[in-house]
């Protein structure tokens, strides 16, 4: 079952289309990365997705529904850039947003101890905000996105500002939602990041899908068939002649296969000639590289 | 508790668990209290009392055939037959003497031709206003009676030329022409007209500003987006406008109970100090009010229907709120942390507001002209004018035709900036202008 649904959706402000004919699906229990350059229409993406405003045309289903006001409860969306209130008491702001999404006041109570437990910072509740430092807000911030146990969370560059220390805590709690079946949009200008967490991916640029599919698959399209070899010896005399030799350095080669030659064949070869094969590897394109290629490296960055 | 109840909730809660708000709630009567005990003393030590000599060269007062200036409450006057200002000098400061008057030899040969007296007052100390008109006021009155003897016009003939004037208002309606109606109650009805206006002329600007701040608070630390992923963007204002409004009427509420106990408390406390205060007033020269009009106008006080002047009051105190710190909200909304720029909006806001303060002032003085009238029909002014209207039993029809324009007006302006808001809050980075703004409105979803 899908989570989420997008059917050509389409949102246009007065000056320029910001989504422009964009489709995708979230299945459930997966990690999905939302891909672009700043500015390619990321952020009005997930505002319709959060019902915060709503696409000129094109259809949204929420687990097979048409979006609704009933829908935000479900959703926890940790926008790119962060606030809370500073005024406030840590325990008094985590439980007034959980209400807001529908959760009961004891409900709320105990997810509030529940998660103050689990990052050891009880003794937190009763500060204020503006007392924590910038880091220790992020944490506050993050157990109010997931303290409703939404059924999609969306994080909106949730990396940005963080030290690795707290980078790695956020990264194991999004694992521990991940495995408790919680869906995640994770929205990101950051490629590498998407190759690390997401299973799933949609690219936009200016507004408009550019790729959709699992990651593997999307890197898969676009592997040239280039493989790095670590070897030492000499190579058999003649192999430039077989293979299409990209670069030989340092007893390190990278070379190109053409459709009809597969790699075990190549290895074999190389074995056969007496040639030490260190490492053996297909190289796959980065999603950077990918990018690049597609949208010929034009952004609006 | 539904969303736009918690909203109310915590915008009321964190503002009046706010030291600011306990400290301003506490100290504005405190300081009013402080304000009166100082007013009270000052007042009374600026009676210290003082001994003056009379020197009077020419003889003109005529004080040897035992006639004497009038003592009053501050100043004794001592009549010297012979003594010189060079000898009394010395004993100034001393025990029977704070200063002396020096009556020179007038240029003129009777005192029917006097225009002015010359006087001259010698002290050590800086002569004081108090002292000053005192002393004008006993030799002036003194002077006159003087006149008066000597041109051999009869006093009580002299007398009989001054005519009071009392305006007894009636009722023209026959029903209603039995009922007493003083003509204090218009003095009265003046200021509490002009008290309720100033109250929310005041309330406008405070709390249309806080609503402000708050949103702008909201917009500027991100957290808006948060919050209207969960709720309308119109919930929210509407949470704000309303939580904020409450603590005003918390305030109030404080405030109605704390003042006049206080203002009991002081009544006990220094009620030596208030009959003496009282006395001096009604010193012949001093033309304070005597005790039968303070009763007079306390009694009209009470005269008044304080019901429908309440309940008027509060309605129009609220729509006025509501539809002023609406269009304040949306500012907020629209400039963000842009100081500069929100100034000038807020600015454009408030002249309307000032604008009614001032037609509400020539209001209550004329409360059944076409200015008061129209004025207290048109919604951008009535919330000030009306209340100020109500004290003059204006037709019920009016009341509730103003009334109704108001709350219209204020639904409209209310779904107006709730428009705007919804855009403004989400926007940064660029300058909004006002058309802009006009075009939110009109902008879908």
């Amino acid at each position: 079952m899908n989570v989420l649904e997008l059917q050509n959706v389409r949102k246009a402000y007065q000056n320029h289309v910001a989504v422009n004919d964009v489709s995708f699906n979230i299945p459930e229990g997966r990690i999905f990365g939302l891909l672009g350059p700043n500015g390619a229409g990321k952020t009005s993406l997930i505002r319709i997705i959060t019902t915060i405003t709503r696409a000129d045309s094109g259809t949204v289903l929420f687990r097979g529904e048409k979006l609704n006001n009933t829908h935000p409860s479900q959703i926890g969306y940790m926008p790119e850039e962060r606030g809370l209130y500073k005024k406030m008491k840590v325990g008094e702001e985590i439980v007034y947003l959980a209400r807001l999404k529908g959760l009961s006041k004891k409900e709320a109570k105990v997810q509030l101890d529940y998660w103050l437990e689990k990052f050891g910072i009880e003794d937190w509740v009763n500060k204020k905000v503006e007392e924590l430092s910038k880091g220790m807000q992020q944490k506050i911030q993050f157990i109010t996105t997931v303290i409703h146990q939404p059924k999609l969370l969306i994080l909106d560059e949730p990396f940005s500002g963080l030290d690795p220390v707290n980078t790695n805590l956020i990264r194991d709690e999004i694992d521990n939602l991940h495995k408790k079946g919680t869906t995640i949009l994770f929205s990101t200008h950051r490629m590498e990041q998407v190759e690390q967490i997401c299973e799933d991916m949609v690219l936009i640029n200016n507004g408009k899908n550019v790729l959709n599919g699992s990651v593997k698959g999307v890197k898969d399209e676009f592997k040239e068939n280039l493989f790095q070899i670590s070897y030492a010896g000499e190579l058999p005399v003649g192999f430039n002649e077989h293979v299409n030799l990209i670069s030989n350095k340092k007893e390190k080669l990278v070379i190109q296969l053409n459709a009809n030659q597969d790699s075990n064949s190549v290895l074999k070869y190389l074995l056969e000639n007496g040639v030490q094969i260190q490492s053996f590897n297909e190289i796959l394109p980065t999603l950077n590289e990918i990018f690049i290629k597609v949208v010929g490296g034009k952004s609006d960055e | 508790m539904n969303k736009l109840g918690l909203i109310i909730r915590r915008e009321y809660l964190t503002r009046v668990k706010k030291k600011a708000f306990i400290l301003t709630t506490i100290l504005a009567p405190i300081g009013m209290l402080i304000f009166w005990v100082v007013l009270i003393f000052l007042m009374s030590s600026g009676q210290e009392s003082r001994r003056l000599a009379v020197l009077d060269e020419g003889n003109i007062l005529e004080l040897n055939t035992g006639k004497t200036l009038r003592d009053n409450n501050s100043l004794t006057y001592k009549y010297m037959p012979n003594a010189k200002v060079e000898e009394l000098r010395d004993n100034l400061g001393t025990e029977d003497l704070d200063g002396i008057i020096y009556i020179p030899k007038q240029n003129v040969d009777s005192l029917g031709a006097l225009r002015t007296l010359n006087i001259e007052y010698y002290s050590d100390d800086q002569l004081g206003v108090t002292t000053l008109e005192g002393i004008k006021s006993t030799i002036a009155n003194y002077v006159e009676k003087l006149k008066i003897e000597k041109s051999g016009v009869d006093e009580n003939l002299l007398k009989s030329f001054d005519t009071d004037v009392h305006v007894d208002p009636k009722n023209a309606d026959p029903e209603k022409a039995e009922e007493e109606v003083s003509s204090y109650r218009v003095y009265v009805a003046t200021f509490l007209g002009g008290a309720m206006m100033f109250l929310i002329y005041i309330v406008i600007f405070v709390y249309g500003t806080m609503v402000m701040r708050s949103v702008q608070e909201e917009k500027t630390n991100r957290i808006v987006e948060v919050i209207i992923s969960s709720v309308k963007p119109f919930q929210l204002m509407l949470g704000k406008i309303i939580g904020v409004g409450m603590v005003g009427l918390t305030q109030f509420a404080i405030w109605a109970v704390v003042f006049p106990l206080l203002y009991m408390g002081m009544g006990l406390v220094f009620a030596d100090k208030f009959k003496q205060m009282q006395s001096m007033a009604e010193a012949p020269s001093a033309d304070a009010p005597d005790a039968s009009e303070i009763t007079a106008i306390i009694q009209e006080l009470w005269s008044f229907d304080y019901s429908e002047i309440v309940i008027v009051f509060i309605l129009f105190f609220l729509a006025g709120y509501i539809l002023y710190s609406s269009m304040f909200a949306a500012i907020g909304a629209s400039m963000g942390d842009d100081q500069g720029e929100s100034q000038s909006l807020t600015l454009i806001v408030s002249i309307p507001v000032i604008i009614a303060f001032y037609i509400g002032v020539a209001a209550i003085q004329n409360p059944n002209s076409s200015l008061a009238f129209w004025s207290s029909m048109f919604p951008l002014f009535s919330p000030i004018i009306m209340p100020a209207r109500i004290v003059f039993d204006p037709p019920m029809w009016q009341v509730l035709l103003s009334l109704g324009l108001l709350i219209g007006t204020c639904l409209l302006f209310v779904w107006l900036t709730g428009r705007i808001y919804r855009v403004g809050i989400l926007m940064y980075g660029k300058k909004t202008t006002i058309r802009e703004m006009a075009r939110w409105i009109f902008r879908k979803d």
